[in-house]
């Protein structure tokens, strides 16, 4: 079977799992959901049909399990985005329209030879940082839970930080490309541009009041300059920087000093302060009350979960259980719902995505096409292990979305550029290697 | 470039499985502590789409039963109490806002078919599969509403409690308490039962007084006492004692109840006289000759020193004993740390649970043997099948046959002819103990009465105790302890 008819396979296979999903949702739910529930299904699967069409046109030798993986993310978050608010589904299926015009343009325009992109890596790097700091401009940004994330155009919103990401990976591949051999020899001169990007980080971080965010695109820088130089050294080194860099901001930032505390306590026995309306409570009614339901949601579901359509998210008067459901917390939605078994699975296709991903940089033969490919991939791992860790207080909780599952127009849109990105490179490999 | 990029993925891979190691630690190994917390509401509502089984008394009256709600599209089943205050302490509460009580909480997990019985398991397993709702198993209980009302009534305006059991079995028959609280204002009108003031304080509403009021026992605990002297072989109902109105311990005189001035003064007397008028100096004396150890003994045999067996949550119970401040004191050395006069009637630190007296008075009606209370007859499946009954089952022996026959006639004369007269019922014997203990308030006193009727056949035992009383046990308490008596002796079931 050639490849382009493998994936043809694996998305008819999504499909009929996406049909199956929206059934149980309308089942568990019929007094709220209509059947046009199974018109999401339907509707799902011809725009998956067409970005396989785009795809055999324009990269015909690229690897036929991205595209079915990815379709499969935004099925699952789709259907619990629709059982958690109707409304929103349709909205983030207008998303997902928009984000595979992305996923089709970014195919075309570079169907011939994605390493042009090569030449123009200042002008990737510098709209990355002007994206980056949009935000905390005082007309476009607007805070959102302490952190300046977004920018807001009208009535609509977007978190330009998603789209940096991929601008960003772009720069950093061509740049690593060029300076690998000088910056492997260690000159110092030569770590001006890492101080720099390392100092850019710090700044997001400050301004933006984002620990998640820095966090990425530190861990890209880090990991991309690794595979670059091969010097182990420069991580350490690296690393070094941005825990002393966080300690000052930690010192210096109450927001994130606010974080650590949530994380590392919280739950106390006794009142303590409340920043947010100034009273005495126990930590898990104020500071990480959102961390703390959503932990209770994740346990809930257990080793099965309740089933899709039959979690419990609201109190008896219909008030929220668990805050900010459809973007950062999403995942406590699908553990309680799926149950252990289910996100486990789901966690395993984060895995096999990111495996072939690497496997991708692996058999590409240059230097940009191999560290553009990690580049995505590491983003698309880290970022996952950044929101999903937080919920699991493996580490502080950060606002992040979830990819391709968590609702949100922008960050859907990045990650189909993303996938372009690894259906590029992986078809130029494929291609040469006859 | 390739072996750096092999690394990398196994980071990236190492990373994506420590998700999954720490899923699987808060869905598994933290799971059911997570559920446990009290501000973890998910639970709860969730077990709110159960249909939760209906909670009845036992003539079927409904005590808990469901009303229906629909929030977002999903039905709920919350809680309604027909009954209101009339058995809110026993049956407590199930709500969102403010957890669980009483059987409620205790019997969760029957109420809801989450119990472990084969039975239960398959048909929520099956529901589940199917989409149905789960229903839980109906509780039957073995209270009475007729005889409960009158004990309501009874207590109204007062501080305290009433128990009364089936001696035959355990039976729990009356669990009543004052202040009580309405258990439909629980879930949103909370202030309300805040707002609650009574004769006593704190009023705490909630505090379930039949199980978890701890009161001095006084003089009601020399059932306790002449069952221990009786059973050491040292002293029979014939022993003679000569009261000069008090009995001197350590050198202090230990005065008989009344005016403090002019005590009440008996003279030479037996055992049975002891008993029916309440003589403190005949009990102190026994005390002293069988040493505080022995009595405590005895009281152990009771069921003093442990929580009293109920099916209602462990901490909404108390035992009964001597108490330091607010903690169960058990004394090592008993002949050195615990003052045995004072103790033999009733007094010392000593406190004791309603309950734990109506064991007591039970334990005698019953030959000398304490059944195990039990308020839960059986569990209902929804198609109604039995999933569980409760059979009556030996506590313990307390003391000898012979002896709880000898305590019987002594309580017999107390009703008949000494302190407990308010307690006689027309054609029926009745066989019954004063208590009057000192609260350190002068004229303020707990008052008790425990007893059990037909004497020579008995079917009930009741312990009534009241709070800040001025009147004496055998005028405030024996009343109510009688119409108590009446109301189940009567076999009066309708409400």
């Amino acid at each position: 079977m050639s490849l382009r008819n493998r994936e043809l396979a694996n998305l008819v296979v999504v499909g009929a799992l996406t049909a199956l999903g929206f059934a149980s949702v309308y089942i568990a739910r019929q007094d709220v959901v209509s059947t046009a529930s199974l018109s999401y299904a339907l509707f799902f699967f011809a725009l998956y049909l067409a970005a396989h069409l785009v795809g055999r046109l324009t990269v015909p030798y690229a690897d036929p399990y991205l595209l079915p993986m990815a379709a499969l993310l935004t099925a699952v978050g789709l259907t619990e985005i629709y059982r958690l608010n109707p409304s929103d589904a349709f909205r983030q299926g207008l998303w997902i329209v928009v984000a595979l015009g992305a996923f089709a343009a970014t195919l075309f325009l570079l169907r011939h030879d994605y390493r042009q992109l090569e030449s123009y890596k200042y002008l990737f790097g510098v709209s990355a940082i002007v994206l980056l700091v949009l935000p905390a401009l005082p007309v476009l940004g607007t805070t959102v839970n302490g952190a300046r994330l977004w920018i807001h155009v009208g009535s609509l919103q977007f978190q330009p930080g998603e789209l940096a990401k991929v601008f960003l990976i772009v720069f950093l591949a061509g740049y690593l490309r060029e300076k690998r051999e000088v910056l492997a020899q260690g000159r110092l001169k030569d770590f001006g541009p890492l101080l720099l990007i390392w100092g850019g980080a710090m700044l997001v971080l400050v301004e933006t009041n984002d620990l998640g965010s820095a966090l990425l695109y530190f861990g890209i820088f880090l990991a991309m300059l690794y595979v670059a130089t091969a010097r182990a050294l420069y991580v350490g080194i690296g690393a070094a920087l941005f825990l002393a860099g966080a300690l000052v901001v930690y010192h210096f930032v109450g927001h994130v000093r606010d974080r650590v505390t949530i994380w590392l306590h919280p739950w106390t026995d006794h009142a303590v302060y409340c920043p947010i309306n100034g009273k005495l409570l126990p930590r898990q009614d104020c500071a990480s009350y959102q961390l703390v339901k959503s932990l209770y949601s994740v346990g809930h579901g257990g080793w099965f979960g309740t089933g899709l359509g039959k979690g419990t998210f609201r109190t008896t008067g219909g008030g929220e259980l668990i805050p900010y459901l459809n973007t950062d917390f999403i995942y406590s939605a699908l553990a309680q719902e799926l149950g252990l078994v289910g996100v486990a699975a789901l966690l395993l296709v984060y895995m096999l995505f990111a495996a072939r991903g690497f496997k991708i940089a692996m058999l590409s033969d240059d230097g940009f096409s191999k560290l553009l490919a990690v580049g995505l991939t590491f983003a698309f791992a880290l970022q996952t292990f950044i929101i999903v860790g937080g919920i699991l207080r493996l580490i502080p909780l950060t606002g992040i979305t979830l990819p391709f599952i968590s609702y949100g127009g922008s960050s859907v849109v990045a990650n189909f550029i993303l996938l372009a990105g690894l259906l590029l490179v992986a078809n130029r490999a494929n291609a040469e290697r006859g | 470039m390739n072996r750096q990029i092999a690394r990398l993925a196994l980071v990236g891979v190492g990373l994506l499985t420590a998700l999954i190691v720490g899923t699987t630690y808060w869905q598994t190994w933290a799971s059911a502590s997570l559920a446990d917390r009290q501000d973890n509401e998910i639970q709860r509502v969730a077990q709110f789409s159960i249909r939760r089984g209906l909670i009845r008394a036992s003539d079927g009256t409904i005590l808990a039963s469901n009303r229906i709600k629909k929030v977002g599209g999903q039905k709920l089943y919350l809680r309604r109490y027909p009954q209101g205050s009339l058995f809110a302490h026993l049956v407590g509460y199930s709500t969102q806002s403010r957890s669980r009580a009483g059987l409620e909480s205790s019997l969760n997990d029957y109420l809801t078919g989450s119990n472990s019985n084969l039975g239960t398991v398959l048909d929520t397993t099956l529901d589940k599969i199917r989409g149905a709702t789960i229903k839980g198993n109906d509780v039957w209980l073995t209270v009475k509403p007729g005889p409960q009302r009158v004990a309501m009534q009874q207590l109204a305006g007062k501080c305290g409690s009433v128990v009364a059991l089936d001696p035959r079995n355990g039976k729990v028959l009356v669990l009543a308490a004052r202040p009580t609280y309405d258990p439909n204002l629980v879930e949103s009108k909370f202030a309300r039962i805040n707002n609650i003031r009574a004769a006593c304080r704190p009023a705490a509403p909630l505090l379930n007084r039949a199980t978890d009021g701890l009161y001095t026992p006084g003089s009601t605990f020399k059932v306790v006492t002449a069952s221990a002297a009786l059973d050491s072989g040292k002293f029979t109902p014939e022993s003679r004692f000569d009261d000069p109105g008090y009995c001197i311990e350590y050198g202090q005189k230990v005065r008989n109840a009344g005016n403090p001035e002019a005590p009440e003064t008996f003279g030479s007397v037996d055992l049975v006289t002891g008993l029916e008028h309440s003589i403190n100096s005949v009990f102190c004396n026994i005390g002293k000759a069988l040493g505080a150890g022995r009595v405590l003994g005895t009281a152990k045999q009771f069921g003093f020193y442990e929580d009293p067996p109920l099916e209602t949550p462990g901490n909404e119970r108390a035992p009964s004993g001597l108490y330091h401040g607010a903690k169960l004191f058990k004394p090592k050395d008993p002949a050195t740390q615990v003052d045995p006069g004072r103790l033999a009637f009733g007094q010392e630190a000593l406190l004791a649970t309603p309950l734990q007296m109506a064991m007591v008075a039970a334990g005698i009606a019953d030959g000398g043997v304490v059944m195990e209370p039990h308020a839960v007859d059986r569990v209902v499946s929804p198609k109604g099948g039995i999933v569980t009954r409760t059979h009556p089952r030996k506590y313990r022996r307390a003391t000898t046959t012979r002896t709880a026959r000898e305590i019987t006639s002594m309580m017999v004369g107390a009703v008949e002819n000494g302190t407990g007269t308010a307690a006689q019922i027309p054609g029926i014997q009745v066989a019954g103990k004063t208590g009057t203990a000192e609260t350190g308030v002068q004229g303020r006193y707990t008052s008790w009465f425990i007893c059990f009727a037909p004497a020579d056949n008995p079917r009930v035992a009741v312990a009534v105790v009241l709070q800040n009383q001025t009147g004496f046990g055998g005028q405030v308490s024996a009343p109510i302890a009688k119409a108590v008596m009446e109301a189940i002796l009567a076999g009066k079931s309708n409400p």
